[in-house]
């Protein structure tokens, strides 16, 4: 098993227990490759500390020697792939050698892991923000998916390529269409069939250019593109990067309507604040990071006014739509009358292939949940992707090469930053910080600090450190480990008044528009 | 496959299974504290003790592996009688402070006793033995005055949890239960997970946050709201308000497993900050220019909010085009809400411009 840029234990740490539980109790084999020393690392075989940016140069480099030894899967690559040759060509200036100089892991560590992963079949690679958080997070992907394809670990159990999906429900609400170039089921909408088809269930005509990202859409207040935003439980000032700049443009916009269940960051931006409901006072469905939708039950009655998130939207829907500036015909899923989230989640299923199968009373009758695609209501939902064929063919070897992050350490920032969450907060921090007990844990942030770094300035475990970037500054106590390399420090978002979003950098992949929160460069002095 | 019989019963079991599995399988119980079929068999407590034939002494049924015609009785005087010595024995080290647990005044100790027709009264421990509450961990309460030595706790945390906080410490009847090398839990590296409490027997680890509340009126089983994993938790309920949180051995996703933010991070739900009334800022209300900073906020009812924000989104896309607005949905809210506001953006305003925190 592969854990790359995923602080397993602490962010989805009942997965995490289940992976101690394997390499404990079957043996399993574990490589982690991270910066930092993680608590998985305790379990793991082996530790790759590779320096933060250099993924595709490790992943390339372990490719370059799974093809000097022969351990490649040629039968999977002949077979189910294309676009080898290329793929192979890009690896050939990978060697061991220079690998090991730019990702700074030793020589023999790189043949030890290449040998573990390789050798052990099914091998799976599990990942979260720590590859996809950069300005190459898409080719980070794409070059895990060709050391599967190449060992042949696609398709099988215990194999695959996995991201860990952060939030409860991320996967549903992209395999719901929200996002700015996919209907529900991640049908384009730059395609006219599907355009077609979501014009003709809705009675509207539909835009045909994709949208904006969040990452686009906040930014774009300031040059006018944007005059309106209706945030549905969210808070942008923390989560978003280079915060400061995310104020500057919350504060310019006409119109803010903000769908919650705290005041937050970001309401005092907002012009309207409409109570939300908690995941304990609606029902419906989430679906994890495993593709399986599973039902989500109403277990107490919202405080005060608060109403469910689905019956305020319905109401603000049809209240726009009797406005008249913008035509709606009668269609089969035109209106907006809905008296429960299980009509919705039919109208969802009529519209959307992968969920064709999925209604909340056969959810009720298996609790254990479906995984999509779910094709038809007697489909068993399928818990293993890409078995036999891939959904496009044949498998697509992209060749991938090293780009380095886009603000590395200098003079003037000497530092580098890398940013995540802790066990006992989420996110944030809107709902853990008012948690009483995990307040009580886990009260302020920390930065953590490498000894060394500490005694160059003069830290000695009580002094607090500022840190600052080009983009902003924040305080914080420092915690002084050696879970961080010399050179490194590693900072939470979990608290308003020490986020490490003040520091981030906006820069964006060029596909995913994913900004890299886990590289900027940054100044740290001790304070009194 | 192994054929057996049990009290008479024919019962067809894989090999390795223990008699008490085999039992279980066949609808019979056998009484037990320290076995869970979660944990690795410990055989400490010996209440699960049956008689074989050819064997010349009762032997652990939790521990003892089916063989093929192997003949079990599970209950007969002998062995009632030996249940009761084994629980007047553990009820002698256990004493009860009276306060309220929220486990109803039971647990599976005190159920068995009461099954076997003990007298809790002349039975239990007639004074304490340790501090109550002898732990500062937030969510864990530990009152070692009611632990048995069953060490479901330790396993839970090593075969669960894979953090190794609990042991056992001294010798004979000072053997006790502690974190670490007797430090407190966090400093032993709890996670505050709550394994432990969830596999204690008798309550001598409990919640603490729910002690005092009472029974639950009902049980809930839903989805967690923290992470992808997607855990099936119960909320226990009372009074519409959500007390404790519980785990189940049937959850398909993480059966017992939670993690700390799932079994404790639920007091946000009844957070005096919750937002309960819909507000606007008094400048749309007057129909004024905003002012800097946006000025005062007005509750309002229902109507006057929605009504509000229809005719300010209409306007603006009127204005501006459907393209200058933009939604965030939300990867915490449902499938089906998400699924109503990507419907929303794109049917009600006409625009793609809709997005959530699948990025951050």
């Amino acid at each position: 098993m592969l854990i790359i840029g995923s602080n397993t234990t602490e962010q989805h740490p009942v997965f995490g227990t289940m992976i101690r539980q394997a390499v404990m109790h079957r043996g399993v084999k574990l490589v982690v490759a991270d910066p930092r020393k993680i608590d998985i690392t305790e379990f793991a075989t082996l530790h790759l500390q590779l320096r933060p940016g250099t993924d595709i140069p490790l992943v390339n480099g372990l490719m370059n020697i799974i093809l000097e030894k022969g351990w490649e899967d040629r039968d999977f690559i002949l077979n189910r792939t294309e676009g080898f040759d290329e793929v192979r060509q890009t690896l050939e200036h990978y060697t061991p050698e220079h690998v090991a100089q730019l990702t700074g892991i030793p020589l023999e560590k790189l043949y030890e892991a290449a040998e573990i992963l390789a050798t052990n079949k099914p091998m799976a690679v599990m990942w979260a923000m720590g590859i996809t958080q950069h300005i190459v997070g898409v080719n980070n992907v794409m070059d895990l998916a060709n050391l599967q394809m190449m060992l042949g670990n696609l398709g099988v159990p215990g194999g695959g390529v996995n991201p860990l999906r952060g939030q409860n429900n991320v996967q549903g609400a992209c395999d719901m269409g929200g996002l700015p170039n996919v209907y529900s089921g991640y049908q384009n909408v730059t395609l006219d069939a599907s355009r077609e088809k979501f014009e003709a269930a809705w009675g509207a005509q539909l835009s045909q250019t994709v949208g904006m990202t969040v990452t686009e859409m906040i930014p774009g207040i300031e040059e006018d593109k944007i005059h309106a935003l209706y945030v549905l439980g969210e808070d942008p000032i923390v989560s978003d990067p280079n915060s400061s700049h995310i104020r500057k443009c919350m504060e310019e916009c006409d119109l803010v309507i903000l769908q919650e269940i705290f005041p937050s960051e970001t309401s005092p931006y907002a012009d309207i604040l409409l109570p939300g409901a908690s995941f304990a006072e609606k029902s419906g469905t989430f679906t994890n990071t495993e593709r399986r939708v599973q039902m989500v039950h109403q277990a107490i009655s919202p405080p005060g006014e608060a109403r469910p998130d689905w019956w305020i939207i319905a109401e603000i829907a049809r209240r726009v739509l009797a406005q008249g500036a913008r035509q709606v015909q009668p269609a089969p899923y035109s209106g907006w009358e809905y008296e429960n989230t299980s009509q919705i989640m039919d109208e969802v299923a009529a519209l959307t292939p992968s969920y064709a199968g999925v209604s909340h009373a056969r959810l009720e009758r298996d609790p254990a949940g479906l995984h999509w695609p779910v094709k038809d209501a007697e489909h068993p939902g399928t818990p293993i992707l890409h078995v036999g064929q891939f959904t496009r063919g044949k498998g697509h070897f992209m060749p991938v090469e090293h780009v380095p992050p886009a603000e590395l350490p200098d003079e003037a920032y000497p530092m580098l930053l890398n940013t995540g969450r802790v066990l006992y907060h989420w996110h944030g921090g809107e709902m853990t910080r008012r948690s009483a007990g995990l307040l009580e844990i886990y009260s302020h942030a920390k930065i953590e600090i490498n000894p060394e770094d500490a005694r160059m300035l003069g830290l000695n475990g009580k002094r607090r450190v500022r840190v600052s970037s080009r983009r902003g500054s924040i305080e914080a106590h420092a915690w002084i480990t050696d879970r961080v390399p010399t050179g490194m420090i590693f900072s939470n978002f979990h608290f308003p008044e020490s986020s490490a979003n003040e520091l981030t950098i906006a820069a964006l992949d060029p596909v995913a528009k994913i900004p890299e929160y886990k590289i900027c460069a940054v100044r740290v002095e001790a304070l009194d | 496959m192994i054929t057996l019989k049990i009290d008479g019963k024919t019962v067809e079991v894989p090999e390795n299974t223990t008699v008490l599995r085999a039992a279980e399988a066949a609808g019979i119980t056998i009484p037990t504290l320290c076995d869970h079929p979660d944990l690795t068999p410990y055989g400490g407590c010996r209440l699960c003790v049956v008689e074989v034939k050819g064997y010349r002494l009762p032997m652990a049924s939790c521990a003892l592996p089916v063989s093929q015609d192997m003949e079990v009785i599970t209950e007969n005087p002998a062995l009632a009688e030996a249940r009761r010595g084994i629980l007047e024995l553990l009820l002698s080290d256990y004493y009860d402070q009276g306060y309220e647990d929220g486990l109803g005044g039971s647990n599976e100790l005190l159920h068995w006793a009461e099954h076997y027709h003990i007298d809790l009264e002349q039975a239990m421990a007639k004074q304490p033995r340790y501090r109550v509450d002898s732990d500062p961990n937030p969510f864990v309460w530990v009152d070692m005055n009611k632990c048995i030595l069953c060490t479901r706790c330790i396993r839970a945390c090593a075969d669960v949890q894979g953090r190794f906080v609990w042991s056992l410490a001294a010798r004979g009847a000072h053997t006790q239960v502690v974190a670490g090398a007797g430090t407190t839990m966090l400093d032993a590296r709890c996670e505050s997970c709550g394994a432990c409490v969830a596999y204690c027997p008798t309550g001598a680890l409990n919640n603490k946050m729910s002690l005092h509340l009472g029974a639950a009126d009902r049980k809930v089983t839903t989805t967690c709201t923290y992470c992808g994993v997607g855990c099936q938790l119960e909320l226990n309920v009372k009074d519409d308000k959500v007390i404790r949180v519980t785990s189940n051995s049937d959850a398909a996703v993480n059966g017992m497993r939670l993690c700390v933010k799932g079994r404790y991070g639920y007091d946000f739900i009844h957070h005096p900050d919750r937002l309960t009334q819909p507000q606007v800022r008094k400048y749309l209300l007057d129909g004024t220019p905003r002012p800097p900073g946006r000025g005062e906020w007005v509750t309002v009812d229902w109507d006057t909010a929605l009504d509000l924000t229809a005719a300010k989104l209409s306007a603006c896309r009127d204005i501006y085009g459907s393209n200058s607005l933009g939604i965030l949905c939300s990867a915490k809210c449902l499938n089906e809400e998400n699924y109503l506001f990507n419907k929303f953006a794109r049917q009600v305003i006409g625009t793609n411009n809709i997005d959530h925190c699948a990025r951050l």
